[in-house]
């Protein structure tokens, strides 16, 4: 009994630590909190995610408000709760934040994200 | 060797083993409930005019004064997020935020009578608004609930100037925040669509239909004679408001 | 009939510069207002939920009805066959290309997603006649440029007539469509009427003419270029013809309005209890934009003279303003009639408490907007009439009579 519970301690002060190690500021997202983050790959293989994301989205978006369909892998809300980062304070941060997943791509090319002058930034809607 | 089988088992081991797994079924339960809502629901093929969504307003029984149908709309759809931008006018702002309900009250010019009743989008079935987009963002869907697709909206706002119950909204301002179920932007017209976040996941009741205390909105599908929105309409004489339109309206109201 | 020369605008450099700068000021100025709306978003205008069109769309509704009756100079030359028209042709469809696009623009830049304009123009929904609207304003442009064409290279002047008939009905549909943007609402009282239509045709006639009439005789003026009598008298008595055309179909709109009685509030709103918008209508309307330039122009005295005939055009230009304020804003300031034999007595979207019409005040942003299409269309043409030749050397009695003595 003993042992057990000294075991279940030193577990949980060793993921305490880890924690600890991602210091960074408030509000800015901590790597590798994104569930996306511990994938392998996206819906589709990254390549194809890179070259072809926009036309997913932009299929789908026509097909959820048309016709109503709410059970993809392509819809935009799906993207923003896997891709989402929390911050050292463990809220969700902007996903278009400058510095955040989609802003990393868009910045280097210089193309304007529109999605999120409408949609929501955060899973849970912020 | 084999174990001894007169020995006692590992009370320790057990407990510890049992102890893990509550603990992990406590942290995962919740995801897999939550889950199993959510995928149950989504809708995964597309809507037909096998349904069509309707609502019976039975006037007789919208309360004095209440709001509650219009608080709860303001609720589920983001709308009580909104708030007054810096150095916008009070009174200016009343005439420019959203509204997708609103409680109207009218006087019997003749008999002094009083009624009350929400008005929202009627879900028409010859809509003006969509007649007169040019670009075909509103428009009807094969549910029957009138909406605006906000990706094709130019913000233009001819569907405001021929709807004839005013029920639309232009978005004035800046949004700087939304629900993830629904979206809104500046630039965009937007009005009732019936809580169709709930209707694309499995939801069966619209957010006034649930607020109302009085049991004055009824909603559901007008093509299922069983439903209690058929069953009402069938019940209670009703009309559609400016029913001369003959647009054919999805919102009926009795006693009026 | 006598060789037309034509020749660049030859007004005094220091004139001409100063009269760009102010101009392309104004346009500056309105260029931030759309700026600053853009940015913002609508709240800062004084257009809400109930006044969904306001001052942006009185500018550019008027220009663009101006824009099609400005064309009709150059009609009555090629189509009507009238050779003494046939010098103001160039100037009559640079005209219609300038006041066309100031419109234009002006509307355009009031969307609430004007960045969005390419979807405007690749996803239509045909049964809207905005839909249509898009093809035919676009077209005109591209008619009328043609147009121009046949009239300005001489290997193509056989096709003027052709091209005079395709711009001549191209417009006719273009005004039709334009006046049905409001013919086929059925939602509101003001409109729904079969007579929108052929009532802005003719308020296109006056007003394009009115505006043709203020360029040519500021341009000539100040170049001190003849204009002659004979064909000055023509061109102002065809001005009251118009004006007095407009004044019947606005009779006929609203007596047959007065007769139904389900109209009678709405009437009495526009005629009598209306406030700012029976004021607009009475003294803008009828009395400065109809009744005194038909006084003006068909006096025997007042008629000829130059300052009476400028004033009169004025007027017509300010009516037309204050009919179309009327009919846009008007029309939506008068609630809807949702509850025929009821009175509302509370509503929570400002549905005509008790009758109350729906308020709307004119936001400065909103003004400049407008305005700073107006000048962007007076830009282009006066630059256009500088370097290029738009404007008859001369339009003296013995150039233009064919009766003069020699």
């Amino acid at each position: 009994m003993k042992r057990n519970f000294g075991l279940s301690l030193l577990l949980v002060l060793c993921l305490g630590l880890l924690g600890g190690l991602g210091m960074v500021h408030a509000g800015e997202g901590v790597k590798g909190s994104a569930k996306a983050d511990k994938l392998d790959a996206c819906v589709a293989p990254t390549a194809f995610m890179r070259r072809n994301h926009f036309e997913l989205i932009k299929h789908q978006r026509h097909i959820t408000v048309h016709e109503g369909i709410r059970k993809t892998d392509h819809s935009l809300a799906g993207c923003v709760d896997c891709h989402v980062r929390k911050d050292a304070q463990g809220s969700h941060v902007p996903v278009n934040t400058p510095g955040e997943f989609c802003a990393g791509c868009h910045q280097f090319t210089g193309t304007t994200l529109d999605c999120f002058t409408c949609h929501a930034t955060k899973p849970t809607g912020n | 060797m084999s174990q001894p089988t007169d020995q006692p088992t590992n009370k320790h081991r057990r407990e510890f083993l049992a102890g893990a797994a509550a603990v992990t079924a406590t942290a995962i339960a919740p995801g897999v409930f939550l889950q199993s809502v959510a995928d149950a629901a989504p809708r995964a093929s597309a809507v037909t005019d096998d349904v069509r969504y309707g609502m019976l307003i039975d006037t007789t029984k919208c309360a004095d004064g209440c709001n509650d149908c219009v608080s709860a709309c303001d609720k589920e759809n983001g709308i009580d997020l909104l708030s007054k931008p810096e150095g916008a006018s009070e009174e200016l702002w009343e005439m420019q935020r959203p509204r997708w309900i609103r409680t109207v009250k009218l006087k019997n010019n003749l008999t002094g009578r009083v009624t009350s009743l929400p008005m929202m989008c009627q879900h028409c079935e010859h809509p003006p608004c969509v007649d007169v987009c040019p670009t075909g963002a509103s428009f009807r869907r094969a549910d029957g609930i009138v909406m605006v697709d906000r990706h094709t909206c130019i913000g233009c706002r001819y569907c405001m100037m021929a709807c004839p119950y005013n029920a639309r909204s232009f978005i004035h301002e800046n949004i700087q925040t939304t629900l993830t179920a629904v979206p809104r932007g500046k630039g965009c017209v937007e009005s009732c669509t019936f809580c169709v976040q709930r209707r694309d996941n499995g939801g069966t009741t619209t957010a006034c239909q649930d607020a109302c205390t009085q049991g004055a909105i009824v909603f559901g599908d007008l093509k299922d004679p069983d439903s209690a929105v058929s069953q009402a309409m069938a019940k209670y004489p009703n009309v559609q408001i400016r029913a001369d339109l003959k647009l054919n309206t999805g919102v009926r109201y009795t006693d009026v | 009939m006598k060789k037309i020369h034509y020749r660049e605008w030859g007004i005094d450099s220091p004139r001409y510069w100063g009269l760009l700068a102010v101009l392309a000021a104004i346009v500056a100025v309105g260029g931030f207002a759309v700026l600053y709306m853009e940015h913002e978003g609508h709240w800062v205008t004084g257009m809400t939920n109930q006044v969904v069109w306001g001052m942006p769309h009185v500018f550019a509704i008027f220009l663009i009805v101006a824009a099609s009756g400005a064309l009709n100079v150059a009609s009555i030359a090629s189509v009507f066959g009238q050779t003494m028209y046939k010098p103001l042709a160039r100037l009559s469809g640079l005209l219609a290309i300038t006041l066309l696009v100031g419109g234009l623009l002006v509307l355009v830049l009031d969307l609430g997603q004007p960045s969005r304009l390419i979807v405007a123009m690749t996803t239509y929904n045909f049964k809207s006649i905005f839909a249509w609207n898009i093809y035919l304003y676009v077209g005109f442009l591209g008619i009328v440029v043609v147009y121009l064409f046949t009239m300005m290279e001489r290997k193509a002047n056989g096709f003027t007539k052709g091209a005079g008939v395709v711009a001549f009905v191209w417009r006719l549909a273009l005004t039709t469509g334009t006046g049905s943007i409001f013919g086929f609402l059925v939602a509101r009282q003001a409109y729904d009427a079969a007579i929108m239509a052929p009532m802005f045709i003719i308020m296109s006639f006056a007003y394009g003419l009115a505006l043709y009439l203020l360029v040519l005789m500021f341009t000539f003026n100040t170049d001190d270029r003849p204009l002659g009598d004979v064909l000055l008298r023509r061109m102002k008595n065809l001005l009251g013809v118009f004006v007095a055309a407009v004044f019947y179909f606005t009779l006929v709109y609203h007596l047959t309005n007065l007769y139904g009685t389900e109209n009678h509030e709405f009437e009495l709103f526009m005629l009598r209890d209306g406030g700012i918008y029976t004021a607009i209508f009475w003294v803008g309307w009828v009395l400065l934009g109809m009744l005194v330039p038909m006084g003006i122009l068909f006096h025997p005295a007042l008629g000829m003279q130059r300052g009476a005939i400028i004033l009169a055009a004025l007027f017509v230009v300010l009516g037309g303003l204050s009919a179309i304020y009327v009919i846009v804003i008007g029309g939506q300031a008068f609630p809807l009639s949702m509850f025929p034999a009821h009175t509302i007595i509370e509503s929570g979207n400002f549905d005509g408490v008790n009758g109350m019409v729906r308020s709307y005040s004119p936001s400065l942003p909103e003004f400049l907007l407008g305005l700073g299409g107006f000048a962007l269309a007076l830009l282009v043409t006066f630059i256009a009439v500088r370097m290029m030749q738009f404007l008859p050397y001369s339009l003296a009695d013995e150039v233009t009579d064919p009766h003069h003595a020699k």
